[in-house]
């Protein structure tokens, strides 16, 4: 017994020698967890622009790795420990369902940063960050709203968590006040990544009257099944789509990460890195809204494009009342605009929408 | 809740379309595992496919040139397995994941250049008369022409196993290889074949995904349809009618779900996307009971490695 605790304190010994010593020859280690594969062409893909970003701005300062399709579970958990164990100095996990699984590493390995992305839960050496896609949705929403013809706009959803939710409000709320007959068609994939059930959640949707589909998955299924019809249109998600700018894609809304990257990187190179949120949106320019293609009129355009440069100064805030809730209650009152804390747990729907958020 | 919304003849159509890459691995899969061989690398070879007919498709702006191409790929990383598990005598279940995962990083390395091309549209055949029926028409007749292929392929591999001679050769070399051997059946070249099938199988299946129902390539899109065509058989006890019933419950079921969902019916969608596990785990279970039955179903040289000299 003594002697078997005593191998197991050297062995640690050693390696905690090993990984101090992988640490220490100058390079800034930097590692990347991916939900999907970086040939997603949305979410996963513009992470994977932001890690090129951190190359790019510090050429053999740095040193980054990554690994793509981690599920989000016990895997996760697997996978950052070994980047952990390998030397890495600061681990980004790019997916909501990471929460966990990052805390429960970073007290296992106090001394690496760890930066979650959309998550809530941090400690001393787990900070968060998120972009404010939700004021994306609302001039998305818009434009929506301006360009539906049968008045039923379809919504591919991932997991009813805050941001998806969010996301969902704002879009209907801003469609709504251009288009007060506008109709959402909610369908629940509980998936980020699965082209052909985001190509079948697509076509059920088109098949029952959407002729706009907005989506929170995260590759271009959707838009190709769009693509085959004449009448429907899309728009790009985390990424701008500009394949698809022919087609059915009429704008985007682009996840911006590389400069809070290299920003983050940068302070762990300079020893400053804290554990903080950032939660920046249009203004920041973390969240950017894609190139409007002809598709969308003049008119439609300019009003797209007046709020979102209302909502970069901060003159506009997306949640500001007066807004009920979905059951009638009042959530703000007329001219009250959302506080963080209430938008970062988000878990009701705003009068209007129909259905229930599954639970 | 509105269930007038649902339009219940494309919902049916469009349950077919679903299901018909499932099927296409399943049935493939079914005949691997006739012949005695388990290969769990259905997976790697349906995104093989997926990406290899893609390519082709859209080089030659030919669907059908696409699918044949779908099915070379399957087939030549199918055989690859069959090397390394027949002639080599390697672990089959070791072999079939380490597939799956040579499948996936090789199509990432293959499509690097197709992400974001459209391929070539794969024409709608409607049969002639049948295709104006009332409600079968819809449902029934007008689908692209893999959908028929698929059922065909179904139908020819259960008249194949139940009456031919191929097919009983066949089933002896899954059912009892060392007696196969001495009457002088050649084990492995009929098992290769057999793999070889499969994997091409697979690869149209992969390539239904790429080429019809979604249609473009993307990294790591068959998101487990392999591991699911595995479950199939499994389902349909080796039987390869009850193969269409599985796979088309396991489509149906997917988009059945969406379908409510998008007429704003409440139901607890984790609950539906389970059933066909569910189900899978019950068939398991009941066919386990009853012991002279899994006798008759499961090959009983499933998963064994075979050596003349043994």
């Amino acid at each position: 017994m003594k002697l078997k605790t005593i191998l197991t304190g050297a062995a640690l010994a050693l390696g905690l020698a090993g990984a101090a010593v992988a640490g220490s020859h100058g390079k800034t280690k930097v590692g990347f967890v991916y939900v999907g594969p970086i040939g997603d062409g949305g979410w996963t893909y513009e992470h994977n622009r932001g890690r090129l970003a951190v190359e790019k701005a510090f050429g053999d300062k740095v040193e980054t790795t990554y690994i793509e399709n981690v599920p989000e579970g016990p895997d996760a958990e697997r996978v950052m420990t070994q980047m952990a164990l390998k030397g890495v100095d600061l681990i980004f996990t790019t997916s909501f369902g990471y929460m966990d699984a990052t805390i429960n590493v970073a007290k296992k390995f106090p001394k690496v940063k760890f930066e979650h992305a959309t998550g809530y839960k941090r400690a001393d050496n787990v900070g968060t960050y998120s972009a404010r896609f939700y004021e994306g949705r609302a001039v998305q929403g818009l434009i929506a709203g301006r360009m539906t013809k049968t008045n039923t706009i379809g919504y591919i959803a991932s997991f009813p968590i805050p941001e998806v939710i969010r996301g969902i409000n704002s879009s209907y709320l801003h469609a709504k006040k251009v288009n007060p007959n506008v109709d959402f068609k909610v369908v629940w994939v509980y998936t980020w990544f699965d082209p052909a059930k985001e190509a079948d959640a697509a076509k059920v949707l088109i098949e029952q009257g959407a002729d706009v589909i907005l989506q929170h998955t995260d590759s271009t299924a959707p838009l190709a099944v769009a693509a085959a019809t004449d009448n429907v249109i899309g728009f790009g998600q985390a990424s701008d789509m500009a394949e698809y700018a022919n087609g059915p894609r009429v704008s985007s809304i682009i996840d911006n990460w590389g400069p809070y990257y290299v920003a983050r990187t940068k302070a762990v190179m300079d020893g400053t890195w804290k554990s903080d949120d950032t939660w920046d949106g249009i203004g920041a320019g973390m969240v950017k809204i894609g190139e409007m293609t002809d598709r969308i009129p003049a008119d439609v355009q300019a009003e797209a494009k007046a709020l979102e440069a209302k909502i970069a100064s901060g003159e506009y805030k997306p949640f500001t009342g007066p807004i009920n809730k979905q059951d009638g209650s009042v959530w703000l009152a007329a001219g009250e605009t959302a506080d963080d804390g209430t938008l970062a747990g988000m878990n009701f729907y705003v009068e209007g929408l129909k259905g229930d958020i599954p639970k | 809740m509105d269930l007038s919304a649902i339009n219940w003849l494309l919902l049916l159509a469009s349950l077919m379309v679903a299901s018909t890459p499932i099927l296409l691995a399943a049935i493939g899969e079914l005949v691997v595992e006739k012949a005695g061989v388990l290969n769990l690398g259905v997976e790697g070879m349906m995104i093989t496919g997926a990406i290899s007919g893609f390519a082709i498709a859209v080089e030659t702006q030919s669907p059908l040139l696409g699918f044949v191409a779908a099915a070379i790929g399957g087939a030549v990383l199918a055989l690859l397995f069959g090397f390394l598990t027949q002639v080599l005598l390697s672990n089959q279940v070791a072999t079939g994941l380490a597939l799956t995962l040579f499948g996936l990083g090789l199509s990432s390395l293959l499509g690097q250049s197709y992400i974001g091309i459209k391929p070539p549209l794969t024409g709608m055949i409607d049969i002639p008369f049948l295709a104006d029926l009332p409600i079968l028409g819809t449902i029934f007749f007008r689908h692209d022409l893999m959908v028929y292929i698929s059922l065909l392929i179904v139908v020819a591999v259960w008249f194949l196993l139940k009456y031919t001679r191929i097919g009983l050769i066949l089933r002896a070399v899954g059912e009892n290889h060392d007696a196969a051997h001495a009457l002088g059946y050649k084990v492995v070249r009929i098992r290769l074949m057999a793999i070889a099938f499969g994997g091409a199988c697979a690869g149209l299946g992969g390539a239904y995904l790429s080429l019809i129902r979604v249609p473009q390539w993307t990294e790591g899109m068959t998101a487990g349809a392999g591991w699911i065509a595995l479950a199939i058989v499994v389902f349909a006890s080796w039987k390869p009618g009850r193969v269409i019933l599985g796979a088309y419950l396991f489509g149906g079921v997917t988009v059945l779900q969406l379908n409510l969902q998008a007429a704003g019916l409440a139901i607890p969608v984790e609950y539906l996307s389970m059933s066909p596990y569910l189900i899978t785990i019950l068939v398991l279970v009941i066919m386990s009971a009853d012991r002279s039955r899994t006798a008759l179903n499961a090959p009983a040289c499933l998963g064994r490695s075979f050596h003349a000299s043994s």
